[in-house]
């Protein structure tokens, strides 16, 4: 039944070029990469319940390596790619093993410290990141030899990326590790006495979680062609969390729905209202009151509710 | 992995902890063999459950050894004890509320197996692992909650959930903290019947405060008292002794 429901969306999806203006296939990429990058960090929150303030890192990290790698040293966008990846993968595990140290908000504010050092190297090393310049000037990669530079050729390459991890990730969930992950997240003692290590469990979870913010990140500097600091700041990782939270953290669809309101909320609302973050904050503030565990659950409850 | 040749399932030599000042575990030594039943009794905080916890490895001893079929585990992390054949319930209830009983089995389950670690393919198509759960749900008269999540159920059947979860490892030492707290005459009576039902290959130490149901379980039994052995040995003698009657019984 569930599937039946998805076609009309995939279709919708797929379609949107056809009838939407650049403006909103611009708009649709956009919140995919931020899904994606949302839904990686809602492996660590919802599902591992590890609160990590400092996930801008690894879409940080991605794309200014890709951004230095094909800009200054003239490397080809598969090899960057790769390069990235796995740059970014190996700092997600060497994080990790510095954050698991701790549970909570002592693993919050590791985090949140870790990405202020890398959002400060990116900011203060100005002869190799261009500091607050940022780095301008990027292309984008042509797979197959497919240009990607029309709003349309990348919103589909978009999709098919973010299509791909949100069905790895919610494989992944469902998956005995993940069983293994939310009885962790649950009762971690317990666990230890059923045979489990829930630190490596933990462990494997953050490199994964830091992979897909990778991919986000490589994303995310292919559409914008433009590298800032800004995105390792703590307010890219908050934006993020505040997403998971409000689109209902330990859901498949939360994050995304979370993901795609703070977009448009910011989109939008700061064409109208300068202080459009004030807007953002009254608006989480009446999701929370009105639907602690987040809109998916929350409407899903209502649903359930109007057909009884 | 082969054991050194022993005699013992289970080990505790001059075990010592202390909180702070106050010591816990004071110079405990046991030894279990294959296949007993050791029931522990001791008036509350005689320090039963926190050698329960030095066992298990929750928490480190001070000083002493613990050894499972003759390997020296003292430094061994929890789960790498569980996988050594030792199992344990909790006397305040640890289950996974939100998930079906047949997942909180299963969890049990997959805690001993490689596939713990698989990524790429769904829980549910782990049919074998669904169906041995059930099997051991069905051995403790629960099959027909199965596909209740644990939050549902009675405090009884929560019990009982504790112990297929246990049993579902197939232990070769099996801890349980006072299995029948809490429970009306019928469920004790179901639950007692489950315990005596425990194959002779495991090796069950027991802590609990009902006498009358679990002296019948017991072989042996250790009294303790302010975290030292009193008496320790067959159950008539140490029920017949007089510093138990001092201790525990209160006669």
């Amino acid at each position: 039944m569930k599937w039946i429901a998805a076609i009309p969306l995939a279709a919708l999806l797929v379609g949107l070029p056809f009838f939407a203006g650049d403006f909103y296939v611009n708009l649709a990429s956009q919140i995919l990469i931020a899904a994606i990058f949302a839904l990686s960090l809602n492996l660590l929150v919802g599902y591992g319940g590890m609160t990590s303030l400092g996930h801008a890192s690894y879409l940080g990290v991605a794309a200014y390596i890709s951004a230095l790698l094909t800009s200054r040293y003239g490397w080809g966008h598969g090899a960057a790619a790769l390069f990235s990846i796995a740059g970014t993968t190996v700092t997600a595990a060497f994080f990790g093993i510095i954050a698991l140290r701790a549970t909570g908000l002592g693993f919050l504010m590791i985090t949140l410290a870790l990405s202020q050092v890398l959002w400060g190297l990116a900011y203060r090393m100005s002869n190799v990141t261009n500091g607050d310049n940022g780095i301008a000037g990027l292309t984008r990669p042509m797979p197959f030899g497919i240009s990607l530079d029309s709003a349309a050729s990348f919103y589909w390459f978009d999709l098919i990326v973010a299509s791909f991890a949100f069905l790895m990730m919610t494989i992944f969930v469902s998956s005995s590790f993940g069983s293994s992950l939310k009885g962790v997240r649950d009762q971690p003692r317990r666990m230890a006495a059923l045979g489990f290590n829930p630190w490596m469990i933990r462990w494997i979870t953050f490199i994964y979680a830091g992979f897909w913010g990778g991919i986000a990140g490589l994303l995310y500097v292919y559409y914008n062609k433009y590298i800032h600091p800004t995105s390792l700041s703590t307010t890219s990782s908050a934006e993020a969390l505040l997403g998971v939270i409000a689109g209902g953290s330990g859901t498949p669809g939360g994050p995304v729905v979370g993901a795609a309101l703070v977009l448009l909320l910011k989109n939008y609302a700061s064409a109208y209202i300068e202080r459009w973050n004030m807007l953002l904050g009254l608006v989480f503030l009446f999701i929370v009151l009105v639907m602690p565990t987040g809109i998916v659950p929350g409407l899903s409850k209502l649903l359930r509710r109007g057909s009884r | 992995m082969t054991s050194p040749a022993t005699d013992y399932a289970l080990e505790v030599i001059d075990l010592k902890k202390a909180f702070g000042g106050l010591a816990v575990t004071q110079n405990v030594s046991l030894t279990i063999r294959p296949g007993e039943r050791r029931l522990i009794i001791g008036p509350n905080g005689a320090g039963k459950t926190t050698l329960f916890n030095q066992i298990s490895g929750d928490i480190q001893p001070n000083s002493g050894q613990i050894k499972l079929f003759g390997a020296d585990v003292t430094s061994f992390a929890p789960y790498h004890r569980a996988h050594l054949g030792l199992s344990r319930t909790y006397q305040i209830i640890t289950l996974f509320s939100g998930d079906t009983l047949e997942h909180n089995v299963t969890l049990g389950l997959l805690g001993l197996q490689p596939s713990r670690w698989q990524m790429w393919r769904p829980l549910s198509f782990y049919g074998d692992l669904a169906a041995e759960a059930r099997r051991t749900l069905d051995a403790v008269g629960l099959l027909h909650l199965a596909d209740h999540p644990v939050s549902e159920i009675a405090y009884g059947e929560k019990r009982r959930v504790e112990l297929a979860m246990a049993l579902a490892q197939k232990p070769r030492v099996l801890l349980l903290d006072e299995p029948l707290a809490g429970l009306s005459d019928t469920e004790r009576s179901t639950v007692k019947s489950l315990i005596a039902s425990i194959p002779r290959e495991t090796a069950v130490i027991m802590i609990e405060h009902d006498m009358d149901t679990a002296l019948d379980l017991a072989e042996t039994v250790t009294l303790l008292n302010y975290g030292r052995v009193i008496v320790d040995g067959d159950r008539d003698i140490v029920i017949a002794d007089e510093r138990t009657r001092e201790v525990y019984l209160g006669v």
